[in-house]
């Protein structure tokens, strides 16, 4: 019997072709706006978060803003490092100089900093060394510098051995960094240079760590209240005498605000669902007016109120699914180019959005659709005979 | 003839319809009996109640009060679905206007009471086959309504009513629709169906046609006055 249905209402679709696409315009649409944005969003989600993610998820950085006349030395972070929530922690103090080699010149991030930092912030090596613990202890004229100030200031020529003028000082260069493929992580630390940090301190002109980074033995909230903890201590419990930036946590909000994003754009989307569904009901009750006849034929010679209540059903199910499918078509479509369009992102149909486009396909197709078959079920059989002569 | 089975049996049906306040008796105490095997015409004048009594001979309405028994069975007991049933596997219903549905072939028209019947479907296409067979147009299987003359038609729903093997074959002016010829056609058939053993009841108003049957039940103002054929 569902058989012969589904038969049935393939036929009557396939019948008036233009019109059964014009039915379904509304789902494809509906299910085009629904998959395309949720998808976009979804991929959108995707690129920040790894971005974000590549500054270190595991990481907090830390600044004092005040010091009240305590401020902090390098001795203090290794009593913060002390703490069984803490596993490494270095400072990251930083300058904005102008840095020469040859005619070249850049203006520069001097990070002043530990071999810890390098482990801290995942940092990847193309040449050479990181800043090593003796440097620190010698305050030697070394640096590593990042990839992007090595283009910089050396062009195509590699910069390993070579020596760089910091503020009338010559330092040798004995490591560069990767380049970092993260557009943020690019933003936030331009074109650095990490030089040792008592070499920093010393040309600053003061031993005090204004700023530091901190990774986390387990979890990093942790770690921040350990950190917390200590820096209230040390500064009169006044927690706008510094500030902890947990990357992790900013990762959450973020996602907490994309999930939003999609729930509102989703259910956008699901209103213009609803309104295919609203189109396939019009549709549907033209149709069961029109073959008013029909259903009178089908009743005399034996069709029950629920075979004809299951062939309209089904017919709306079918045109629903159909445009469904149609949809989920276009929007891969779509996606496939916004993908090739956007280059670095790539955004795909997830399952779960396929799903929900099918299920409340259906749904909206079995609502929508059994208004009018029950309407032509309970057609009587005699009177829909007479009907149109 | 005496000892046959009865078919249909009705006593003082009624059926009363209310148009614009005003009651017109469509039947007003209609009685009358069909035994297996006959062959019976129904006549009288347009407006009689001939079209409202076949309707509720083939169970598509229910009288308003009055006894009607279908293989001794009372009509008025059952529910909407469980008279589907009954005009599906009891009734085979001929139309004046052919009431095939145009967006499917003959085979499939005819098909279509069995696929009601949920009979599986290589048992349907021998069935459909056969009931073709018995209008002689087996050969026009795959023919739409649009492509065959009224006559061929009015076949494929003798066919249909046929398909299902039912007890009683009813048509309501199976000619009216045709020319003489092809109505005398169609007559033919109905002979030869009787004379295989169907129990058929036709509607007329044509005197010439209604003498061909064995039987000739007159109706006037909803009052049957049986007369008995020539
Ligand atoms: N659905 C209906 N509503 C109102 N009156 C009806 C209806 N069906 C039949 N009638 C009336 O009942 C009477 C008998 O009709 P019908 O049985 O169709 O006559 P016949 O088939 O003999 O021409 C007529 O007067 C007709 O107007
Ligand atoms: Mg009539």
């Amino acid at each position: 019997m569902i058989i012969q249905s589904v038969k049935m209402a393939w036929e009557s679709i396939t019948s008036n072709k233009l019109r059964s696409f014009l039915t379904m315009l509304g789902i494809i649409i509906g299910v085009l706006s629904l998959v395309v944005m949720v998808s976009l969003v979804n991929g959108a989600t995707g690129a920040v978060t790894d971005q974000i993610n590549s500054l270190g998820n595991d990481m907090l950085s830390v600044a004092v803003l005040d010091d009240k006349g305590v401020p902090l030395r390098l001795e203090d972070l290794q009593t913060i490092q002390a703490d069984d929530a803490v596993l490494q922690v270095a400072p990251s103090v930083s300058a904005q100089m102008t840095a020469k080699h040859g005619y070249k010149d850049a203006f520069v991030s001097v990070y002043g900093t530990t071999s810890a930092y390098y482990d801290i912030n995942g940092l990847e090596l193309e040449c050479g060394r990181f800043i090593k613990t003796v440097d620190v202890e010698n305050a030697s004229y070394v640096a590593v510098i990042s990839k992007e100030a090595e283009e910089e200031l050396f062009g195509d020529d590699s910069a390993l051995g070579e020596t760089l003028n910091i503020s009338g000082r010559a330092f040798k260069i004995v490591g560069v960094l990767k380049e970092n493929d993260s557009m943020i992580s690019m933003m936030v630390s331009g074109l650095a240079v990490y030089v040792p940090y008592t070499v920093e301190s010393r040309m600053a002109g003061q031993p005090y760590v204004s700023s530091f980074c901190v990774s986390a033995r387990n979890a990093t909230d942790e770690a921040e209240k350990a950190v917390k903890d200590y820096l209230l201590a040390r500064f009169a419990k006044d927690d706008n005498a510094f500030a902890i930036i947990n990357i992790s946590s900013v990762s959450d909000a973020m996602s907490t605000v994309t999930d939003t994003l999609s729930l509102l754009l989703g259910g956008v989307a699901a209103i213009s669902l609803l309104v295919g569904g609203i189109g396939i009901m019009n549709i549907m009750l033209v149709s069961v007016t029109e073959r008013t006849k029909e259903i009178g034929i089908r009743k005399a010679i034996g069709a029950g109120r629920k075979s004809i209540l299951m062939q309209f059903l089904i017919e709306a199910l079918m045109l629903s699914l159909l445009g469904c499918t149609i949809g989920l078509v276009f929007s891969w479509l779509i996606l496939e180019i916004v993908s090739v369009i956007a280059g670095s992102i790539t955004f795909t149909m997830s399952f779960g959005t396929v799903a929900l486009a099918v299920i409340f396909s259906s749904a909206i197709g079995l609502l929508f659709g059994l208004y009018p078959a029950n309407k032509a079920a309970k057609k009587h059989p005699i009177e829909a005979l007479r009907y149109g002569g | 003839m005496q000892n046959k089975k009865t078919v249909i049996s009705m006593k003082e049906i009624t059926k009363i319809y209310n148009v614009g306040g005003e009651e017109v008796r469509a039947l007003d105490g209609a009685s009358l009996e069909i035994r297996e095997g006959e062959f019976v015409s129904i006549i009288g004048p347009s407006g009689s109640g001939k079209s409202t009594l076949m309707n509720i001979m083939g169970c598509l309405d229910v009288q308003d009060s009055g006894k009607y028994l279908l293989d001794n069975q009372a009509i008025e007991s059952y529910s909407e679905e469980e008279l589907a049933k009954i005009r599906n596997k009891k009734i085979g219903f001929i139309f004046q206007n052919f009431n095939l549905l145009s967006r499917m072939t003959a085979f499939a028209n005819v098909e279509l009471p069995l696929i009601y019947q949920k009979v599986p479907a290589s048992k349907r296409k021998e069935l459909v086959k056969e009931a073709l067979a018995q209008v002689g147009l087996l050969e026009r299987s795959e023919h739409k309504p649009s492509e065959l003359s009224g006559g061929q038609q009015q076949r494929v729903a003798i066919a249909r009513a046929l398909a299902t093997k039912p007890s009683i074959l009813l048509a309501d002016e199976p000619t009216g629709n045709l020319d003489s010829k092809t109505g005398e056609e169609i007559i033919r058939l109905f002979k030869e169906l009787h004379k295989k053993g169907h129990t058929i009841v036709f509607i007329t108003h044509n005197d010439d046609i209604a003498r061909q049957a064995q039987r000739c039940i007159r109706i006037m103002d909803g009052r049957v006055t049986e007369v008995d054929g020539v």
